[in-house]
This record gives structure tokens, C-alpha cells and sequence, in this order.
């Protein structure tokens, strides 16, 4: 099994050699991993699937007179290999026609903040991971269980021919699950889930009693009418919102003219705003992107105000500014944002729901897919615990409705009625709940 | 690479393993991907290690690694039986297999006219990607022009501790292009020859096949007309599908639904269960007498075709739907055993670091004996919608939401007035139950859904859907936010 090195020094030293390899032949990018990632599967309150793989390679891109540029990788980590993958990259290369946008390679630049490192994560065991398991199960007091918990690690060394050098390393420990509970028409599900660097701090017990409680509560759901309603949105449901909108404050979608996001305009609510930190100690992963660009804070949204784009050095470049280090890699994916955090407000959830008249609390979001990515119109459905508010007082469970929503107007001005002292990690993001005005439930999912 | 599978499997069953397994896989692939006559992305991966699954008890053990040496492989082995040991603090009852066919010991290769990495030349390659963006560019309107194509080459060495000793190597290629316009407040986006393009287990044949340099400026002008084309009228009405999006509803409303994993609760947290019951197969109402659906990992040039899956199981045709009456599931032995019934043949994993699991193979609806022109001439007032945009349905597969990316009004029998942004909504049953019409052979057409994605940690599966246009009654349709 592959241990931690603990300092990155094994990953640079296989970027060194693939750079010496390319020599002056051509500017080269090197990004080498290595690391481990277990995750443990309950379904039907036992543990069925169990797994754990040793990761690690090399990506290569270089670019050669002209622009050309290709890339190729591998993880064969032996000179062989190492010697195939740079002249692979360099033969696809000689093959492109000239690219007169090539951005040039990151220069030298130390990242910001420490690594979202934790050792017990990191050395984290089957039985470890099971042991969780067995609280989120056992909170469920018989009602059926489903999810997984999962602990990884990774330590990342870039380095280019123009001199730039970085290494870090990341943790990263999930529990996940739902409880079922057997109603007079099936089964109905609640949900809980923790995630973080450090494995101490997820309480899977909590998580299954969450979910335990929402399923419980779910069991004799009732039909409502589709249509409009107030809404307060839980961080699972805010952490999809996050997603999508994120993809608008990519500098490339922006130029392509797919975005919805226009700079410097008041498209939020004045209550609302967001920024992106991958140094923040709440976010997770590495503090440079995948051009060897360290990641900047950006503000996205500032008290309502449209703020800035993500960009890779060619989005950059193009828009006369300098890349933020979001960049994913891909040319064609381009940068966006991908350690969001929603800045919390002063009310807890239940105070949120207080202020609702009638309204609808919702738990999660399921399967939603983006209808046009310049007006932010999605569908999905509702699951893992829709109830009703009547009066300031969250009422019976409702049946799972389909949503046709713009994520954008949700959130336009005058429409954030009240956000959530209850900041959690959900998807990569920090996001708490959101009381807003209106929602566009266009179905029921039963018919 | 038997030797290191044949490490594994040993060392597994030394640790304490009822049943071990072991794959190496090495694969080779590469894309290229351009827009607007420049290509933007050229990448090319090799890959090779072991998996290694070994059960104890209730549970798979499964560990991944890319040292291939016999102590690798060996320590390997034993570390997936710890791990399925660890299983026992939250244990269910004991996994059996279904007992199987007697364990093969055969290498199985795909058949290609053109390796699309050997034979043809990334010049050739990327000219074709350039050419196709540049003439959807030249049409007045369009903002992007994207062309992409991808090619996996995979071999495979699978070892059992029952004997089996199986190599299989498999080609796969596709390819698409899109357009698309943006207008003041939407964008309108044209696909070809779907939304994921057209993939099969083949050679670069496929890629000529398709066309792409035919189609790029009808693609194109689309596009552009969408913008001013008028909305999908909300209503509901006989719908038409073409043969690309019944590949999208066959895909999400019965592939995953007929998945036995999903059935038994397996994957409950994450995708979902389904809303079929396993007591219920064989008697079961699933759609109209004209639906009839196989899942078929035998067809040759399918995505999800193969030799024999990843448990060994020699691929198969399995009955899933008959004259409207659900008959079969997709299944591996362990999820077969469960329910009496012996395996599909259709567990497989996406890559050497990833546990097999039961995947879509061809999963597609049989021809019957209409057409698209008979379908539009039938209808005196419908919607005919193709090439999926959007796709979303809920945990149990059972009502679904999906986009087009195009649709044409139906008037007396006639094709009439374009119309964007169109949509239809309905339930699994009822919707099948609405098919009236169902295109003929000859326009049956086994489309590749390269990206399906299921599992934790996420696979990406490769699967095929045989499909042909179908006239659907009553359906509500020009859903809007």
C-alpha cells in the first residue's frame, strides 16, 4: 500500500525527471500524484462493497514552436515509461497546426495558505471506515441504511520549464448515508451527510440520526399542488444551486457568451454573496490549479453585485487579466470556481422557518439537469425530505415535486428573504441554508 | 498478466477469501476536441494495473493497484481480503454467486476495419475536427463550433478462482459535432449525431460512417434558426420522438430501472432503487403490446458490446420487455443469486482501479413495422422532438422530465412551423403505455451512450441503445420555468 511521503519530494523528483527528459525541446507542464482512496459501501444496513486503490501518474503537456501543444499521461512512473510519455507528448504535438493563443506557462509563484492535510485521515483503515459505518446504521434504530464513507489523500507536485514549483497535499473523509423507513405507500427516505478534511470531525451517529428523524417524518407524506412557493432551501439543495451557477463565472463561458453572469451588475439579492477560497480552511483539496497557478480569492458575488470571473492563462489572456489559478486542465472546460463559499447570515434554519407563513422545506435536490446555461433554468426533483410550513412551524411531509427553476432569479434581488447560520461543506462547497421567495414547482413526481 | 491476475487471486484466497477474482487491464485512449476551426484539446493516456475482489461473507473486498510484479499482485489479493474481513462489524447475509457456465479459458477480440489509433493519423484526425468547425462557423449566426472525438483500446486478462482464464481486447471509437447560436437572453445548441455523439465498439470506420462533414452546415443553420423559431407550445399532445432521443428514454426510464442492483436496494443512497419489484417480473405491465426490448451485449458495433464480462459470464441477449410485459433484469451472479435467476452477464467496471458492477450492455427497444413519415402522417395535431438537450428523473425511474434540443409542430399529417426549447414530461408506465407507433429495421440504429455514470467511486460506463423512432399518445409537453 502506498504511504504518505509527507513531503511531496517523491512526486517532484518524477516531474524533474520528466522535465529533463523534454529538455529544451520544448516548454513543458509536468503534474505527477500519487495517493490513496478507500471508500466503504452499506446498503440494506450492511456493509457490501469495500474498496480501496492505490492512485498515482503523470501528466505531461508541452508545447512546441508555434503554440502547438498536446499532452498526454500515464502511470507508468519507471524511465521507460516516463521516457514514452515524453516523446508521445511531443510527437502529437509536432502534429498541430500553430496556435497563436497559446497563453505561456505560469510563472514562479508560491500558493497561499497551508494544506487541508490531516494524518489520521490519511491513515485511515478499512476498519476505521466501517466503524463509522456502524454509528450512521445503528442511529437508524432498524430502519433500513444506505451510503458510505469514504477517506482519501493525495500529495501533487507541478513544475514547469519556466520555473514555477509547487507541491501540496490533501485529506479528505465523507460520511453519507440515507435511513428508510416503510410507509403506508413505500418507502421514505431522509438523508444526512458530513464531509471535511479531517475524519475526527464528522459525526456519523448525528448523520444517521438526521436521517433517521427526516425518514420517520416522511412515512406519511401527502400530495400538494404543484406551483409556486416560498422555499426554505437546506445546504444540499443550496450546494446544487452553487454548482451550476458556478459554470457562469467561468471566464471562457463568459467570452463564448453562455454565461449568465454579468460583472459589476446587481443580479443577486444585496443580501447574498459568495466568493471562492481554496485557502480557506473550510475548503478541501489543493491551493493551485492544474497550470500550476496559485489559486486566488475571488469574489463572485459581493453584497449582491456580480463580481469576478474565474480564468485559466488563456481565458486570461484574452480578457487582458491574469489567470486566477481555477484552471481544470481542459481547454475546452476551461476555469470555474471550484471552492465555493456562500457567506452564512445570523439566523439558524429553525429561525428561518419561522418567518415562512406557508411554504416548503426542503431537504435535497435530485438529478438536476441545466435547461440553458444563460438564463440558469434547471429541473429536478425534490428528495430525501420535503415538508410543508405552515405558520412558522415546519408541518407533514409532502411528496417528492419536479422543479423547473431559474437558480439565478431565485436568488435575484428581493428574493433571499433570509440565509442560514447552518454553513456546512456539501460538494466541494461551504453553503448554508437559504429562505427564499419563490419556487417553481412544475410536478408532482407521481404524475 | 495472467501471472500477476493469478497472484491476486491467490493471494487472496490465502487471506481468507471464499471467492477471489483478479483483472489486469492495460488501455490506451485518446481525444481531441476543436472549436471554431482550432483545436483546443489533444490528449493522449496509457494506463495498466490489477483489481483484485475477494468475498467474505457479505461483502466484497476490493483493492487497485498499478504494481504489477507477483509480490505486488500477491499483497494486493491479500489486502482485498482484509478489507472485505473489515465488512463483518456491520454484516448482512452471506453473497452467494449464481452458479455460471464452466469457466472459460479464451481470448475474445473486437472486430475493426480502421484501428482509429494505428491506422489513422492524428493529422487526419485533427483536419477532420477543423474542417467540420470551420464550415459550421461559416454560417451566419453561430457563436461555437465544437467537434470532438475519442477512442478507447482496451485489453483485459481476467483470472477466477473457479478456473476461469479470459483476454479480451476491445476497440472503441465515436465522434460528434455541435453548434451552437446565442440570441439576447438563451442559447439554442444542435447536436450531431446526438447529444453525446455517435460511439461504438469499432474502428474509425464508424467516424466515416456518420458523416460529420455531410451534416456540419445543416447542424449549423439549425442552430441559428432555433433563435427565432417559436416556443413549444405547453399542451398535451401525440408526441413523436426520433431514434436519438428514444436512445435518451430507453437509456434513463428502462436501462436503469431494470438494473438488479438498483432493484435490490443496492444503490439506494446514491442513484436510486426502481420502481419495479423483483416479485413481479414476468407479470408485470410495463408498455403498450408493441414494446418489446432485449439487452443484447452480443450486437456487433455496439458500445456495449464484449466478449465476456467482467465475472467471467460470456455475453448474452436477455429478454427485458415482452410485448409490453417486463420479463428480465441486468444482473451479475451475485445479484442474480439473490432472486433465483442465473446471470445476465452484465457486471463490468470502467478501469482496472474500479469494482465491477452490473452496467447497462445493448439495451434497446426491437423494431417494429412503422417509419417516421408514416408516424407524421398519422398525426393530425403533435410535436415530433429529437437529439436530447436535457434529461432528469426521479430515484425510482419513474417520472421523468426531458428536453430536445428541436421539435416540429404536427398538423394534419404533416410536418409544419420548427419550434425550440421543447420538452415533454410523464410516468415510466403510462408513458410506454402511450407507444402506438414503432419505427421499422430500417431505421433501427444502435447509438453509444459513452458517459453513463454510476457507483461510488463513480464509474463511466459505455453502453449501447438499438432504437428507431415512436409515436407516443396524450403526453404533456413545453414544460417551462
Amino acid at each position: 500500500m502506498t504511504k504518505p511521503s509527507g513531503s511531496g519530494e517523491a512526486a517532484m523528483a518524477l516531474c524533474d525527471q520528466v522535465l529533463e527528459l523534454v529538455g529544451n525541446r520544448a516548454e513543458a507542464l509536468v503534474r505527477s500524484s500519487a495517493g490513496q482512496s478507500s471508500l466503504t459501501r452499506f446498503a440494506n444496513s450492511c456493509i457490501h462493497q469495500n474498496v480501496s486503490e492505490d492512485t498515482s501518474g503523470v501528466r505531461l503537456q508541452v508545447t512546441v514552436a508555434g503554440g502547438r501543444t498536446a499532452s498526454a499521461a500515464t502511470n507508468r512512473t519507471d524511465t521507460g515509461g516516463l521516457s514514452a510519455l515524453a516523446e508521445r507528448a511531443l510527437a502529437a504535438a509536432a502534429l498541430r497546426p500553430e496556435d497563436a493563443d497559446w497563453p505561456g506557462l505560469a510563472e514562479p509563484e508560491p500558493a497561499r495558505g497551508e494544506d487541508h492535510w490531516d494524518d489520521a485521515t490519511a491513515g485511515a483503515t478499512a476498519r476505521t471506515r466501517a466503524e463509522a459505518v456502524g454509528g450512521f446504521v445503528d442511529a437508524g434504530a432498524g430502519l433500513e441504511a444506505a451510503g458510505y464513507c469514504s477517506t482519501s489523500w493525495g500529495e501533487v507536485a507541478v513544475a514547469n520549464s519556466a520555473g514555477q514549483r509547487l507541491t501540496g497535499r490533501s485529506t479528505v473523509a465523507t460520511i453519507s448515508g440515507i435511513q428508510r423507513a416503510q410507509g403506508p405507500d413505500g418507502k421514505a427516505d431522509g438523508s444526512g451527510d458530513f464531509s471535511s478534511a479531517r475524519l475526527a470531525e464528522l459525526d456519523a451517529a448525528a448523520a444517521g440520526r438526521l436521517a433517521a428523524d427526516r425518514a420517520r417524518a416522511s412515512t406519511a407524506a401527502e400530495d400538494i399542488a404543484p406551483g409556486h412557493y416560498e422555499v426554505v432551501l437546506e445546504p444540499d439543495c443550496v450546494s446544487d444551486m452553487v454548482q451550476f451557477l458556478s459554470f457562469g463565472f467561468s471566464g471562457k463561458a463568459h467570452a463564448e457568451g453562455t454565461s449568465f453572469a454579468h460583472p459589476g451588475e446587481g443580479q443577486f439579492d444585496p443580501a447574498f454573496s459568495m466568493w471562492d477560497d481554496a485557502a480557506d480552511e473550510r475548503s478541501v483539496g489543493l491551493n493551485f490549479d492544474a497550470e500550476g497557478t496559485p489559486s486566488a480569492h475571488l469574489s463572485l458575488v459581493k453584497d449582491g453585485v456580480t463580481g469576478n470571473l474565474a480564468h485559466d492563462r488563456r481565458s486570461a489572456a484574452k480578457a487582458g487579466t491574469k489567470s486566477t489559478g481555477h484552471a481544470t486542465g481542459s481547454t475546452a472546460f476551461g476555469a470555474f470556481p471550484m471552492s465555493v463559499i456562500v457567506g452564512e447570515g445570523q439566523s439558524s434554519v429553525d429561525e428561518l422557518i419561522s418567518k415562512v407563513e406557508h411554504g416548503l422545506l426542503v431537504c435535497g435536490f435530485w438529478y438536476t439537469r441545466i435547461l440553458d446555461p444563460k438564463t440558469q433554468v434547471v429541473t429536478g426533483l425534490t428528495r430525501n425530505g420535503i415538508f410543508r410550513i405552515d405558520d412558522g412551524k415546519v408541518g407533514p411531509a409532502v411528496r417528492n415535486l419536479r422543479f423547473t427553476q431559474s437558480y439565478a432569479a431565485a436568488l435575484a434581488p428581493g428574493r433571499v428573504l433570509g440565509i442560514g447560520n447552518d454553513g456546512r461543506r456539501v460538494g466541494g462547497y461551504w453553503v448554508p441554508s437559504l429562505r427564499l421567495a419563490d419556487w417553481n414547482f412544475t410536478g408532482g413526481a407521481q404524475g | 498478466m495472467f501471472d500477476a491476475a493469478q497472484a491476486a487471486v491467490e493471494g487472496a484466497l490465502a487471506a481468507g477469501a471464499t471467492y477471489a477474482d483478479a483483472r489486469v487491464m492495460s488501455g490506451r485512449t485518446e481525444s481531441m476536441n476543436a472549436k471554431n476551426g482550432a483545436i483546443e484539446d489533444l490528449g493522449q493516456s496509457e494506463s495498466s494495473g490489477l483489481g483484485v475482489r475477494a468475498l467474505i461473507g457479505s461483502s466484497w473486498g476490493f483493492f487497485a493497484s498499478s504494481d504489477l510484479s507477483a509480490k505486488g499482485a500477491r499483497t494486493a489479493g491479500e489486502q482485498a481480503a482484509d478489507i472485505a474481513k473489515a465488512s463483518a462489524l456491520v454484516p448482512g447475509p452471506d453473497t452467494e454467486l449464481a452458479d455460471g457456465d464452466a469457466p472459460a479459458q479464451v481470448h475474445w477480440a473486437s472486430t475493426y476495419q480502421e484501428h482509429p489509433l494505428d491506422d489513422v493519423s492524428l493529422s487526419e484526425k485533427g483536419d477532420l475536427l477543423v474542417s467540420v468547425t470551420e464550415a459550421m462557423r461559416g454560417v451566419k449566426g453561430v457563436s461555437l463550433a465544437t467537434a470532438s472525438y475519442a477512442i478507447w483500446d482496451t485489453e483485459k486478462w481476467f483470472v477466477s478462482s473457479e478456473g476461469h482464464r479470459i483476454s479480451q481486447r476491445i476497440i472503441e471509437c465515436g465522434a460528434m459535432l455541435n453548434s451552437t447560436a446565442v440570441g439576447d437572453s438563451e442559447t439554442q445548441r444542435r447536436s450531431y449525431p446526438g447529444i453525446r455523439g455517435q460511439y461504438g465498439t469499432s474502428g474509425w470506420e464508424l467516424v466515416r460512417q456518420i458523416d460529420l462533414p455531410g451534416n456540419a452546415v445543416r447542424i449549423a443553420e439549425e442552430s441559428v434558426a432555433l433563435l427565432s423559431a417559436p416556443q413549444c407550445p405547453e399542451e398535451t399532445t401525440d408526441l413523436i420522438l426520433g431514434a436519438e432521443q428514444m436512445a435518451l428514454q430507453i437509456h434513463e426510464s428502462v436501462g436503469h430501472a431494470i438494473e438488479l442492483d438498483r432493484i435490490l436496494g443496492w444503490e439506494a443512497a446514491f442513484a436510486g432503487t426502481s420502481w419495479l419489484e423483483p416479485e413481479k417480473m414476468g407479470s408485470l405491465r410495463f408498455g403498450s403490446d408493441l414494446m418489446n426490448v432485449t439487452a443484447d451485449a452480443t450486437l456487433p458495433g455496439a458500445l456495449g458490446s464484449f466478449g465476456y464480462d467482467d465475472e467471467g459470464t460470456p455475453a448474452k441477449s436477455v429478454p427485458i420487455i415482452d410485448q409490453g410485459t417486463w420479463v428480465g433484469v441486468l444482473s451479475g451472479r451475485d445479484s442474480a443469486a439473490r432472486v433465483g435467476i442465473p446471470s445476465g452477464g452484465c457486471v463490468r467496471s470502467d478501469g482496472w482501479n474500479r469494482l465491477p458492477m452490473v452496467r447497462m450492455t445493448n439495451v434497446g427497444l426491437l423494431p417494429g413495422d412503422s417509419s417516421l413519415d408514416e408516424m407524421i402522417a398519422a398525426t393530425d395535431n403533435g410535436v415530433l422532438m429529437d437529439t436530447n438537450r436535457s434529461w432528469s428523473i426521479d430515484d425510482k425511474r419513474l417520472n421523468f422530465q426531458f428536453g430536445c434540443e428541436i421539435g416540429w409542430e404536427i398538423k394534419n399529417g404533416e410536418r409544419g412551423r420548427m419550434l425550440r426549447n421543447p420538452t415533454y414530461t410523464g410516468i415510466s408506465p403510462q408513458f410506454w403505455g402511450s407507444m402506438d407507433m414503432v419505427g421499422g429495421p430500417d431505421e433501427w440504429t444502435f447509438f453509444g451512450t459513452p458517459n453513463c455514470g454510476k457507483g461510488q467511486p463513480m464509474q463511466v460506463g459505455h453502453t449501447g441503445h438499438p432504437s428507431v423512432p415512436c409515436r407516443f399518445r396524450d403526453v404533456r409537453v413545453g414544460v417551462r420555468g
